[in-house]
This record gives structure tokens, sequence and C-alpha cells, in this order.
């Protein structure tokens, strides 16, 4: 009992010199001394001077805290903001924020350790290094402790030891880190400088070849990326024009309800997850997603039977009225689901498509993306299995071709037409299902989407689906190769503009027409 | 006459021509007496006041609770007397997002319908194309948006803020220490005149700060942009390294897409956080908010803000949407627009009362330096230059859909319509000068 009492009246007494010589004096001998023994009389001191009036006390508290406190104390600290005016809970965040991440280096979630060690890399205290090097050496996932050396050598590169700086650099250089350049070119900018020092200059040498390195590599990831982009993009216009190449190109049918199609689709899935919200435990939340494949498929299907069996079926071979009565059609969707589901809804995307994957350094690739490029392959699949390795896709390409016979061979060329058309009217609330991923829910969906699938279905050539497919990763492709240097406004300007004059010398697009069109 | 008729005499004429005469001053008389009587009923005949906001068509997301709140104030002073001892009487015209159809509708309520004041507008090109028609027939409009400013009307007053009062105490902010001393600025927005405006004035005060102009990126999408691939990988780029900030204008419904593809391709607002200024409350009720948390916006009003009144007032609003069954009824939420909105109509009201009539020359005077506690907090109107002294806070998006107000003007912010940064030799004032005028 004595003896502690005293062990304590000495740990003060350490404390009070300690804290009033400042962590300067403290050294990082004894920094290491104490990781362990917490709180600490000088972290309990600095915990009482973080609210001192005094400035200059209050910032020498908070680089100890910084120094020697742990996530332990993170209670205190938080009750400590709690009730503190708008200055002290300023001085204090960086206390917080570096704790908890310094904790959250040890936590089991890959992304919750990654964005800790950004953090730390970034916030330039030198004595997270050893935290990150020590993480590091543990850490399993390759991005994850890439992260983490990274942090560590930027951290050294702003330090003032030349030759710690000299290595990061080279280091840097090595890993290609892109977070790096501007901490680089400043060291470059102070070798040029006349009043630098040899040191300085031959750190600037090495920073220059870090940078060069950096920027080549950079080169590719920027080839890289842009390719992924495209093809994205190319997948996106694909299953937009996946069920417009089915019923405007086999059927002849200039469908301008095609985009509230998609919106019905979208609208489904919407509702599939209110639903969800309300009557399934929380747990199975995600999965409202997958049971909003089929809800979205049979609503649009649906709804393109209804359309079918009241209007299209009236004007078949007559394409400028059925494309007034469906424009008709699209106007009283789009101010109908205004009416009724108002004008901004989202979907909230599964927890599995949230986020992306690194492959490469400054390579990354999102999951929904990812999901709506495999998704638009298996569709491409679907619908050649289905039009072309099954017997109702035979009777669908019989009516197409020739009616008049395949009526006299008893197909029945009637019931064909209603399905083809409602298969092709479900492909597009499929696509107005992945679309939910990418963007908004609302009343003007389609129409934000239209006129790019009607480009890609006539540059494709009418009634191919080979066509559909290579305008898409064409047109696709083009865009996303324009956009950078031009900006999107432009981009898409250029690209209308290209699609015209393609036009002009290959009227028919890619692939010459086929179908009820071709038979005059 | 025939020929063979009788000259009417002398006498047979007088006594006619008396008789027309006597008839014709009865006819006067009583028509005097009747337009007198009609004016005393005037008195008491409702004062008629136009909304000209879009219920339909691409704005209506936005516009459709502002045509409600303003009923809504005018039920309200009508439950309390009205105006003058004169109720309110609502004239609501539809120009269905079509800035032709505004310029239209609005000459259909001065002319026609002859309102005291209409409150409406959203976007900079609607109230562009009516600003004409109230200059011409001397109307008076009530304007409740943020806008970009460099605009000196006299028949408009600007409740919304000009970019003084929202964007450049923004990016002060963000410059600033508590805001995280940001370096590098990319100015986003939609393909318009308020984002192509707002980022002018903005990349004059980077530049007059210091900033160097490799640090400014500016760019610009199509209205219902929804890939934002490339901007967000630009984005990521120009971040690298930290010290980057992302100042959106982007309007409307691209907001999901762009939020979701910063978050997905691995960006957080912690590491380049997002500050816009188009982004409210009643924008954020149908989103998917996940993206979105920890961004920033700046306005001069949240729902969240903490008074009693500002409690009342959306109690009020919530209230007034169930019971009129508009549409998400109680979920409904106020934002900064909707507030601007609000108190619009309490300030006109006021200055009539100041006034005592509602003759637009009289009234514009009584709304100079007008003062009235809004919801957010008290107000002033400016003395002279047509827009409101307001604060300026700014929030960061929760989980919710509502802000954390994160930093707060001292007092009100004095509107500058025409920009220090862009055109430092102007100014406008309608007391001392004719509107827009140049500076000594």
């Amino acid at each position: 009992m004595d003896e502690s009492r005293h062990r304590m009246k000495l740990f003060i007494g350490i404390g009070m010199i300690a804290a009033s010589l400042g962590w300067f004096a403290i050294g990082s001998v004894a920094a290491e001394a104490q990781a362990n023994v917490s709180p600490s009389p000088q972290v309990e001191q600095a915990l009482a001077d973080v609210s001192s009036e005094v400035e200059g006390t209050r910032e020498q508290a908070v680089r100890l805290l910084i120094e020697q406190g742990d996530a332990s104390l993170l209670p205190r600290m938080e009750a400590l903001r709690a009730d503190a005016d708008r200055s002290l809970r300023m001085a204090i965040k960086p206390v917080i924020d570096i704790w908890r991440n310094r904790a959250n280096l040890a936590s089991p979630d890959a992304d919750t350790r990654r964005t800790a060690a950004t953090d730390l890399g970034t916030n330039g205290r030198p004595a997270a290094i050893p935290w990150l090097q020590a993480a590091a050496a543990n850490e399993s996932h390759r991005w994850v402790r890439y992260a983490m050396e990274e942090s560590a050598l930027l951290l050294k590169l702003a330090s003032n030891n030349p030759a710690g700086q000299q290595q990061a650099a080279a280091k840097l250089g090595d890993m290609r880190s892109q977070n790096a350049v501007p901490a680089l070119q400043a060291l470059v900018q102070a070798g040029i400088d006349e009043s630098a020092t040899a040191e300085q200059k031959a750190l600037a040498q090495t920073a220059t070849a870090a940078i060069e390195r950096i920027e080549s590599w950079n080169v590719w990831s920027s080839a890289i990326e842009t390719l992924f982009r495209g093809i994205s993009l190319s997948s996106i216009l694909l299953i937009m024009s996946l069920g417009l190449a089915i019923v405007f190109g086999l059927m002849g049918v200039i469908n301008m309800a095609h985009g509230e199609l998609m919106m019905i689709g979208a609208y489904a899935t919407f509702v599939v997850q209110e639903c969800f919200k309300l009557y399934v435990p929380e747990s199975w939340f995600d999965s409202y997603y997958l049971a909003a494949l089929p809800a979205a498929f049979l609503a649009s299907a649906l709804f393109g039977l209804i359309l079918e069996a009241t209007v299209i079926r009236f004007l078949y071979g007559r394409p400028l009225e059925t494309m007034l009565a469906t424009w008709g059609v699209s106007l009283i969707l789009i101010q109908g689901a205004r009416m009724y589901f108002g004008d901004l809804t989202a979907i909230t995307a599964p927890s599995w498509l949230n986020g992306g994957t690194q492959v490469l350094v400054g390579v990354f690739l999102p999951f929904n993306r990812l999901f709506i490029i495999a998704l638009s392959i298996l569709s491409v699949i679907g619908i050649y299995v289905l039009l072309f390795r099954s017997s109702i896709g035979l009777r669908v390409r019989a009516v197409t071709q020739n009616r008049s016979m395949s009526a006299c061979l008893g197909i029945p060329t009637r019931k064909v037409d209603a399905y083809t058309f409602a298969f092709g009217s479900g492909l597009a609330g499929i696509a107005g299902w992945a679309l939910t991923l990418v963007g908004n829910v609302e009343p003007g969906l389609g129409q934000n989407y239209i006129v790019d699938s009607f480009m890609v279905v006539v540059t494709g050539g009418v009634g191919k689906l080979a066509g559909t497919i290579i305008a898409s990763l064409g047109i696709g492709g083009l865009n996303k190769l324009m956009e950078p240097s031009l900006g999107a406004v432009y981009g898409k300007v250029l690209i209308l503009v290209l699609v015209i004059l393609f036009l002009q010398r290959r009227p028919s697009g890619l692939f010459a027409v086929k179908g009820r069109h071709a038979e005059g | 006459m025939a020929p063979n008729e009788p000259l009417p005499s002398r006498r047979d004429f007088l006594v006619q021509s008396s008789r027309t005469a006597a008839g014709i001053g009865i006819a006067a008389v009583l028509g005097n007496l009747g337009t007198w009587a009609l004016s005393l009923g005037a008195d008491n005949e409702p004062i008629k006041v136009g909304v000209l906001h879009s219920l339909s068509g691409t704005m209506a997301i936005s516009e459709v609770s502002l045509k409600d709140v303003v009923s809504m104030a005018v039920q309200e002073i009508n439950a309390k007397g009205g105006v003058l001892g004169r109720q309110l009487k609502l004239v609501v015209v539809d120009p269905a997002s079509n800035w032709d159809l505004f310029a239209e509708k609005a000459k259909q309520l001065l002319v026609q319908e002859k309102v005291a004041v209409v409150f409406g507008c959203w976007t900079s090109v609607s109230r562009k194309s009516v600003l004409p028609i109230f200059e011409e027939h001397n109307g008076l409009l009530f304007y409740p948006v943020q806008y970009e400013g460099e605009e000196c009307s006299k028949n408009v007053f600007y409740t919304g803020a000009a970019v003084n009062q929202q964007a450049v105490p923004a990016v002060e902010y963000l410059m600033s220490k508590e805001g995280g001393s940001f370096k590098k600025f990319y100015l986003l927005g939609t393909d318009y005149v308020y984002p192509k405006t707002t980022n002018k004035i903005l990349r004059a005060m980077l530049l007059a700060k210091k900033v160097p102009a490799a640090n400014i990126m500016e760019e610009y999408t199509p209205f219902h942009h929804q890939d934002y691939q490339t901007i967000v990988g630009k984005i990521k780029k120009f971040a690298a390294g930290g010290g980057a900030c992302v100042i959106s204008t982007i309007n409307g419904d691209s907001n999901v897409p762009f939020y979701k593809e910063f978050a997905n391709q691995g960006l957080r607002a912690e590491d380049a956080p997002i500050m816009a200024f188009s982004v409210a409350e009643d924008e954020l009720r149908g989103m998917d908010k996940t993206a979105l948390v920890g961004h920033l916006a700046a306005w001069n009003y949240y729902q969240s803000v903490d008074t009693p009144q500002n409690k009342q007032f959306v109690a009020n609003f919530k209230a007034y949407c169930k019971k009129n069954n508009l549409p998400d009824g109680e979920k409904r939420v106020t934002d900064d627009p909707i507030e601007a909105a609000y108190f619009g109509v309490h300030v006109w009201k006021q200055a009539v009362e100041k006034a005592g009539t509602t003759e637009v020359n009289a009234v514009r005077k009584a709304v100079y330096g007008q003062k009235f506690l809004a919801p957010g907090g008290e107000i002033m109107m400016d003395e002279a230059n047509h827009h409101t002294n307001k604060p300026v806070l700014i929030g960061e998006i929760l989980k919710d859909g509502q802000f954390k107000v994160v930093w707060r003007s001292k007092g009100l912010v004095k509107p500058e319509p025409w920009s220090e940064y862009t055109n430092p030799d102007k100014g406008c004032d309608w007391v001392n000068h004719q509107g827009t005028y140049k500076k000594a």
C-alpha cells in the first residue's frame, strides 16, 4: 500500500516535470518505455492540459497525447469533447483521429485497416511510422500492406532526415505510389533552388527518377482503367439495347416506350426493396436485389404484353404510327410514375455490390460495374441460346423471315409476335434492374438512355445481335477514350457526330438489314 | 330620313335632346355609383397572389415543395386576418419546366389576373425569361433560390443566397485550418449558367488567394449525366497525395450516380470531401444516402437548425402536407429554398402593411431594411440591393438525410449581387443609384 503510494507520487512528480519540459525532453526512449503503461502520469497531465486556455500548453499536450496515448483512452477523450467549445474540439480532433486510426490498424476488416493506414500517412505525424511498419509486417492482405508501407514511407519522406528521405523517395518510386508525387515534386523544387545543399540536390535527383517511374506506370494504369471504363459503359449500352434490338430488329417495331419499360423494371426493383424493408428480416435485406430480377423481368414483360395486345398489334408494318403511339404511351407512363412514386427514389445497393477491388497499383474496379459486365455477357449468351438453340427461337426467326410461310406451316404467328415483344420488354426490365446500381430511379430514367440505345441499335445494323454487341463496344469504348481529353459535354457531341458520319457511309449500319424490313 | 316626312319642329328637338341628356346623366350617375360601390367592396375583396412554380416536368421535383410552402404561408396569414384586413387569394399557374411558358404564365398573372405579387421560379433560365415581363408591367417577384448573381432587378427580391453568401464562404471554409486547409479544388458542375458563373467567381477568388492555377480543375457534364467513371477517375488522380476537395454544382438527378461512383471507386469524404451547393434535404429525401454521408453542403438554413421557430415551422409544414394529402405527407422535409420561399411571403406581408397598400412601388420601398424572424433565425432584407442578409451554414450530410451544422458565419452576411472577385467595380443599389452602378 505504502509502496504503491510512493510510486504514484514518484510518477506524478516525473509527470509534472516531463509535462513542464514538454515532449521534446521526453524523447522517443521515454515514449517506448511508457507505451504499455496506461494511463501514465504525463498522459494524465496532458489530458488535463488539453483543456488549457494557453495555446502553447495545449499544443504540447496534444503532441504528447499523440505520441504516447492509445485507443484505450478514447472514451475519456470523447467525454472531454462532448462538453468542449469549438476550439477545444478542433484541438482534440487530431488526437482522437490518430488514436482511432492506430487502433484500426488491427481491425479485422481490411477496408478499415487500409483507411486507417492512409489517414495516418496523410496527417504528417512521424510518431505513426513505427506503428505502420509493425502493422505492415503482420499484414496478409496485399493492398492493405501496400497502403501501410506507402504511408510509412510518405511520413519518412516528410521528415527532416535526409538519409531516410532519400531511401523513402527511392522506395516510393519502386512502389509506383501516386500519392507520393506532390511531396516528391516539392523535393525536386527544393533541389533546383540556388541555395540548395548537395544533399538536397542528390535528393532531388532521386525524386526526379522516382517521379519518372511513377508517371510511366501511370500511363499504363490509366490505359487499363480507360479500357475497363469503356467495357463497363459498353456493357450498360448493350444491356439497354438488347431488348430494343429484338423488338426493333426482329419485329420491325420502333418502340419509343422502350425506355419506360426500363423504368418499369427499375420501379419493380424499388418496390421489391420496399417490400423487403417492410416484411423480411433485416439480415435478409441484401438478397432483395436478386429477388427483384424476376420481378423486374416479369413486370416489364407483362406490361409489354399488354402494350402489344392493345396498341402495337394494330400497327404492325406501320413504323411511323407505332412510333407515335408508343411515344404517347411513354409520356403517359412517365407522368403516371411521377404521380405515383414522386420524383426521386433510389435503390440501396446490396452490400456485396458496394465498393470495389484493387487489382494493380492505381487500378480500382468497382463491384457494381463488374456485375453489370458479367450480366451483359450472360444476357447475350441467354439470348443466343434462346434464339438459335431452342424451338421457340426457331419459330421466332421463322416468323421474322417469312410470316405467311410460317403461318402456313402452322406456327401461331400472332402468339409468337406477342411473346417476342414481351421478351424484348422483359429484357428492358432487366436493364432497368441493372441500371438502379448506377443511377437513381426516377420517371425520366428511360428518357436518359433511350437515345443512346437507339444510337447503338441503328449503328449496329437493325436486326443483328452481333451488330448491337459490336456497336455498343465501339460507342462505349470510343466515348471513354475521348472523354478524358474532351470532357463529358463535347465527348458526347463528338460521338453523335461520328455516328451520323458513319451512317452517312453505311446507312444500314454495321450489318445489313434482314427480317421484316427487308421484305418491303 | 324619308323625303316626305315632316321635319321635326325645333321644340320637339329640344325636348328630345334634353331627355337624352338626362338619360345619359342619370346613367352616368348610376355608373359612377356602381364603380364607387364596387370600389367600396374591393377593400374587402381578397388580394390576389401569384405562384409561378413548375408543377410538372423536370423541375417539379424541387419546385412543388415551394408551391406547397407558399400556400401554407398564405393560409397562415389568412388565418390571422389577412393583410390590411383583406384575405389573400392564391393564383397558381404551372409553367411545366418550360422557359417560354414561364414568360407566358408570368404575363397572365400580371396582366389578366393583376396579382399584387408573384412568388416563383427556380432555375436561372426561368428567372431570366420572366424578368422583362416583370419589368415591363412593373410586377413584383420574390425569388427564393440561391443563384449566380450578376443581376440587379428593380422588380425582383432575391430571398435566396448570392454567391458570396454560399459558394464563397464555403470555399473559404475549406481553405481554413478548421475546414481542412485544402489546397486543390476540383470544380465540377452541370453545364449551364449557375455552375459556370459560380465557378468563374470561385476561380477568380482562388487565384486571388494565391492558389496556383494547376491546383484548380474545372469540368462540366450535360444535364442527366449518369456515367461518372472517367470524372471520378480524374478526381482520384487529382486527389493523390491529399489536400484536394470537390466543389460540386451538379444539379438534380446526376448527383446520385456521381456520389455512388465516388464511393465505389474507393474515395471517401475523408480523402476528398464534396462540397455541394445544390444538394438539400428535399433532394436527399428520395436518395440512397449511404454514399453521401460525411460530404458537405453550404446553405443558409437546414431543417436541423435548432431554434423554437424552426421546430414549429418544420412541424407546421409536415402537418400541412399531411392534412392536404400531399405526396409523402408527414415524411416531407424542409430545406433552404423552402425556408426562403416561406419568409418571402411574410416579408411581403410586412411591407404591404408598412406601405398601407399593395401598390408595387410603395411596397418595394417598404421592403428595404425589412426584418423578419425566419425559421432559421432573423434575416434582414437589404437596404438597397434587393437581396437578403442571411447567415451562412456549412453542414455535413448524415445518414438520415439531415445535416449536422459544422460551421456557421458570425451574424448575417451582406449580399453582393456583383462579386468582388469578378466585378469589383460594380454594385447594385436602387436607393442611391438606378440599379447596377459603377463604383467610383
